[in-house]
């Protein structure tokens, strides 16, 4: 579980998070949605430590992440996956060489149990016999759930996603959401995604908070965000006419 | 202020890329391909440059060395003064400063605004250690191998230019050559190599790690990498200069 208390981050003279709290529970998938430019991917980025929070807490299993070292950060940044959301592949390695990263530099497994472990992770989303290809040579797809296998090439507690399926088409969507939930259930990960993506919500949102002008606006799950009287969060989530007219449809069925 | 700034934030770079590497097997591959990449791939642009600018500076000590009253060797010994004092430390440090400089920074910060750099932090590795530290040691290491194979070119384009043009004697500009040979010029110009190769690895790494934006940004790193490691290098010629020649 992670918690988040009370936090507050500002780049120069502007605020960008203001007093976020809330609660990313283990073996669920936690989404965190909004506009662009409202502050969840940098919420995102100071629950891993690529920001410095301002005030507040974070609580990774009771740890508080925000009070420790430098280096204590550092091992606890071991039990953490990242999914990014241009997948971060190193291009000078091979998609071998990527899972196998974490392993060589963690992990006192031996040459042949790093072995078994890529071609398990790769074999998990659905990529097998790919190890040898350059990032440059795999599809954005491909890309996306070679980044999942190196994230949870160290079996990690935590599972972050920053938009894992922009640029996606959206079958590949659909594909990169239920390997994100199958992979959350299945090992009783801590999933965090960050999305904007209303298909996501509906495909993975077990609990979902909606982040509006850097402040938690909403939360829920991906039922109640439908019957939501909060205007903030219906101008999101029923954007396009399309969506206004299942808005619609559904209030026509309510008795 | 801004440059206060830069200068404090490169030292606390600095702190953190001197560190125990994680693993020492990974450091050791991490620093073979840094000596491909800084040193042997290095070694072409080396030697065209050496042969053509010693052949130069020949050429123009004879074409200078109009006065009986000075022997013919002396077109050998400012050669090798000049190669051994200043060309192969400074201006083969500067040639490098371009190539090997903007190619580090380009490097680094392509890996930073393609979030490889945050991939490297959130998996809990230091990855100021673990991409500049191979690179400072590869530098330290083979910038003076490629130094001294530039001093032996650079005399050898000398006597090529000298004997094929029929201006000198090979015996005379060998003789030329060995002439008021000092050892200690050799430590000093290894010692001015040495920090040259730490300046611009260290400060092309600093614009590349720190650069933020886009690909643009890149390239403009890039360019204010060589532009102010070739600055430093000329301060520090300077000053090192000072401190063990006078």
């Amino acid at each position: 579980m992670i918690e988040v208390v009370s936090v507050n981050k500002t780049f120069g003279q502007q605020q960008v998070l203001f007093d976020v709290s809330a609660t990313f529970l283990q073996g669920r998938v936690n989404l965190v949605i909004g506009q662009s430019g409202q502050g969840k991917s940098v919420l995102a980025k100071c629950m891993v430590g690529l920001h410095e929070i301002d005030s507040g807490n974070i609580f990774f299993d009771g740890r508080n992440f925000s009070a420790m070292e430098k280096g204590e950060k550092s091992e606890l940044r071991q039990e953490i996956g990242m999914l990014f959301q241009g997948s971060a592949l190193f291009d000078s390695m091979t998609v071998e060489e990527n899972i196998k990263f974490p392993l060589s530099m963690f992990s006192k497994m031996t040459k042949k149990e790093m072995q078994m472990r890529v071609d398990f992770c790769l074999e998990r989303v659905n990529l097998s016999g790919v190890n040898n290809l350059r990032p440059s040579e795999c599809s954005g797809g491909m890309q996306k759930r070679v980044g999942i296998a190196r994230a949870i090439s160290l079996n990690p507690k935590y599972l972050f996603c920053d938009e894992p399926n922009s640029g996606l088409d959206p079958k590949t969507a659909i594909v990169i959401d239920s390997l994100i939930k199958d992979i959350t259930y299945e090992y009783g990960i801590t999933t965090v995604v960050i999305t904007h993506d209303m298909n996501s919500v509906m495909e993975i949102g077990d609990s979902v908070i909606f982040i509006f002008q850097g402040k938690k606006w909403w939360e829920g799950d991906r039922y109640s965000i439908m019957n939501s009287e909060n205007s903030e969060i219906n101008s999101f989530v029923f954007a396009s006419e399309f969506m206004k007219e299942i808005r619609q449809s559904l209030k026509g069925q309510k008795p | 202020m801004n440059y206060i700034r830069n200068i404090g934030a490169y030292f606390i770079m600095l702190a953190w890329v001197f560190r125990k590497p994680k693993k020492i097997s990974i450091f050791w591959k991490m620093f073979m391909q840094e000596v491909q990449y800084i040193g042997i791939n290095s070694i072409p642009l080396v030697a065209l440059m050496s042969t053509f600018i010693g052949a130069v500076i020949s050429l123009q000590t004879a074409s200078n060395m109009d006065n009986p009253l000075l022997p013919a060797y002396t077109v050998g010994y400012i050669t090798q003064s000049s190669i051994i004092l200043e060309f192969s430390p400074t201006i083969i440090s500067l040639i490098l400063a371009g190539k090997v400089g903007s190619n580090i920074a380009s490097e680094i910060g392509t890996m930073r605004i393609t979030e490889q750099i945050d991939a490297l932090e959130i998996m809990g590795v230091n990855s100021l250690n673990y991409l500049v530290f191979p690179k400072v040691i590869a530098a330290i290491i083979y910038f003076p191998v490629l130094v001294i194979f530039s001093m032996f070119l650079g005399m050898f384009g000398g006597f090529m230019a000298l004997v094929i043009s029929d201006l000198q004697s090979p015996e005379t500009y060998i003789l030329g050559l060995r002439s008021w040979f000092d050892v200690y010029n050799i430590y000093y110009a290894l010692t001015k190599t040495v920090a040259f190769g730490f300046i611009i690895v260290t400060i092309s790494s600093f614009y590349g790690y720190y650069v933020k934006g886009g690909s643009l940004d890149v390239g403009k790193a890039s360019t204010k990498s060589v532009v102010v490691s070739s600055v430093v290098i000329l301060i520090f010629n300077f000053v090192i200069t000072k401190l063990m020649l006078l």
